[in-house]
């Protein structure tokens, strides 16, 4: 198809200018994060990265991030596949009204749950543990997983399955040895799009953990904004390391991040 | 969590069962040959489907589900969160009615649909109409850049963006140095410019998705039908109106709805950039919530607003899907 001289040039400026638009707040943190911090002169400074990693305390904070996250994607992904497993491919009782109130799970806003998860667990002394942040977000993750998941198992080819049974499988080693090798790529989907949202939650880690022990990346850098609102450079030096994990992880996996919150989330 | 958001898992899904409709018989169900009783080919007992479901489905009913349950209980008392509370009914409802705060929320919540829906379908529209033409080169790294601002945690992106809006930051150097220096001014401080600066963010964070979105819908369109119209004479902008609008109908829904949810539960970035200010210029539903439960200590109060977030999520879900059904 050909396209006139004019229109190319016009796609172009439009692409060209969204581009910028689209770039323009990302190399301005990261042109701020390598300048001068206060009472230093111009240049390039490269140690910001390592003065906001000990006077932000992201080497802790990073770290509970990183367990929250093990925690999430691991448990969110082996129950979801159980669950997915037993809605995509086997007939029972209630399924229909399962399948409806774990769907509706993507519709509950944290904002709804995190006020009675705070209190009841506060109750229970379970605040500001690794679980009462971690646990709402591998609910809500179930819910996509278990929506993601029996999609996929359902869409597989029913032979599959039989010729399992004709080899004497049982149920979970025709999951484990046939179902999940050959769902790798939407497991991989799933894993990326849950570590994504996780890495990135902040009311619910803000809510669970009002003594401050276990604060995650995100809120590290919330406090450090707080504490250190004129320190411009290092706060965009810590706002670059927080962000630097997901946005790598985009980069190399975009496939799976497109696939997954263009399928996953339009069905 | 996503999108939205970036931020929050997504929150949609009305049209529950997939499109693709392989492997399956008339009635819905898997084609698979029936066997009286079983579960499936491989599961023989009657408890296997449960077995399987049940770690699933206790964590997400203990940690969903009943909290929503008891959001919804919370909602009608007047409790501070420690303490005797009092069984108050609906009053928590009604007094949102005549609450400053709570309308400010949803009057500022319309004003950000604007930008984080109505604005993001145009440009996203538009950019992948552009990119679908193809003839353009480095058609990835655009859609990549373009895309990126989903996956920044929305912390970093309002660290970002507080300095762009800073009085001494880059958009106030830019005006100056084109000599629009007397618009200059603290964005998000300004009583009559924050709400929009937040929204700004909210283009920023939501053109991608929906560009994306939109070009997934695109893909669909068979080539021959843009070369028919050519040799019928039409332009891109009749193409555009004729072809390609039609044929993503059914993404402008799931467009919509995700970024006006998102529009929503902004919660992070008003946390981050104006904490609801100046004054309830830039409060939304979801930082009334948390603002109310933990800042306040009205926690019946908040619930009320949580609840009522909740029910516009669902309504949103149900009733756009439903327009964007009866249009097509």
């Amino acid at each position: 198809m050909r396209v006139s001289r004019a229109e190319t040039t016009l796609n172009y400026v439009i692409l060209l200018a969204f581009a910028a638009f689209a770039l323009a707040p990302v190399l301005t943190i990261l042109a701020t994060s390598v300048s001068a911090p206060l009472g230093e002169s111009g240049g390039l400074h490269l140690e910001n990265f390592a003065r906001a990693w000990t006077v932000g305390g992201f080497g802790r904070s990073l770290g509970n991030s990183a367990v929250v996250a093990a925690i999430v994607v691991s448990l969110a992904t082996v129950l979801s596949i159980g669950s997915g497993y037993a809605l995509g491919t086997m007939r029972f009782r209630g399924a229909t009204v399962l399948f409806y109130l774990f769907l509706l799970g993507m519709m509950i806003p944290a904002e709804a749950t995190v006020i009675p998860l705070f209190f009841d667990l506060r109750t229970l002394g379970l605040t500001d543990t690794y679980a009462a942040i971690a646990l709402p977000q591998v609910a809500q993750s179930i819910a996509f997983g278990t929506f993601w998941l029996r999609a996929q198992f359902r869409a597989m080819p029913s032979s599959l399955l039989e010729a399992a049974a004709l080899d004497g499988a049982g149920p979970v080693r025709a999951l484990t040895r046939i179902l999940v090798p050959a769902s790798r790529p939407a497991i991989v989907t799933m894993l990326v799009l849950v570590f994504m949202w996780t890495w990135n939650e902040f009311l619910i880690a803000l809510v669970m953990t009002p003594g401050g022990s276990l604060r995650t990346a995100p809120l590290g850098l919330a406090t450090f904004q707080g504490q250190y609102t004129s320190e411009t450079a290092l706060l965009a030096a810590g706002a670059v390391i927080i962000a630097l994990p997901t946005v790598i992880l985009f980069l190399f996996l975009q496939r799976h991040f497109i696939r997954g919150m263009l399928e996953g989330v339009a069905k | 969590m996503t999108a939205t958001t970036a931020s929050g898992h997504p929150a949609q899904g009305s049209a529950a069962d997939g499109r693709s409709s392989r492997g399956r018989g008339a009635d819905g169900h898997p084609r698979r040959p029936r066997r009286a009783g079983r579960p499936s080919a491989v599961a023989r007992s009657r408890a296997a489907p449960l077995l399987f479901l049940l770690p699933a489905f206790a964590v997400y009913a203990a940690f969903a589900l009943y909290p929503l349950g008891r959001a919804a209980q919370f909602s009608l008392f007047e409790w501070r969160g420690f303490g005797s509370s009092t069984f108050v009914g609906l009053d928590n409802y009604a007094d949102l009615a005549g609450d400053a705060a709570f309308r400010a929320a949803i009057g500022n919540a319309l004003v950000l649909i604007l930008f984080y829906a109505v604005i993001p379908l145009v440009v996203g529209l538009v950019l992948a109409a552009v990119l679908r033409r193809g003839q353009v080169r480095g058609m990835g790294v655009f859609r990549t850049v373009i895309f990126l601002p989903q996956v920044i945690a929305l912390v970093v992106v309002a660290v970002a963006w507080r300095q762009i809006y800073s009085p001494v930051g880059p958009l106030n150097q830019l005006l100056d140095a084109v000599g629009l220096g007397a618009l200059a001014r603290g964005w998000l401080g300004d009583p009559s410019t924050a709400l929009i600066a937040v929204g700004v963010i909210g283009t920023w964070i939501e053109m991608g998705l929906v560009m994306l979105l939109m070009l997934s819908g695109m893909s669909r369109i068979p080539q021959e039908l843009f070369e028919a119209a050519r040799l019928d004479g039409a332009g891109p902008v009749k193409e555009f109106f004729a072809i390609i609008l039609p044929a993503v109908r059914g993404e402008i829904t799931v467009a919509l709805v995700l970024t006006i949810i998102a529009a929503l539960k902004t919660f992070d970035l008003v946390y981050m950039t104006t904490s609801g200010g100046p004054g309830n210029s830039t409060t939304v539903p979801s930082y009334e919530v948390y603002f109310r439960a933990f800042d306040l200590r009205e926690v019946g109060s908040a619930s009320a607003v949580a609840i009522v977030l909740t029910v516009l999520i669902f309504a949103i879900n149900v009733g756009v899907t439903r327009i964007g059904e009866r249009e097509s």
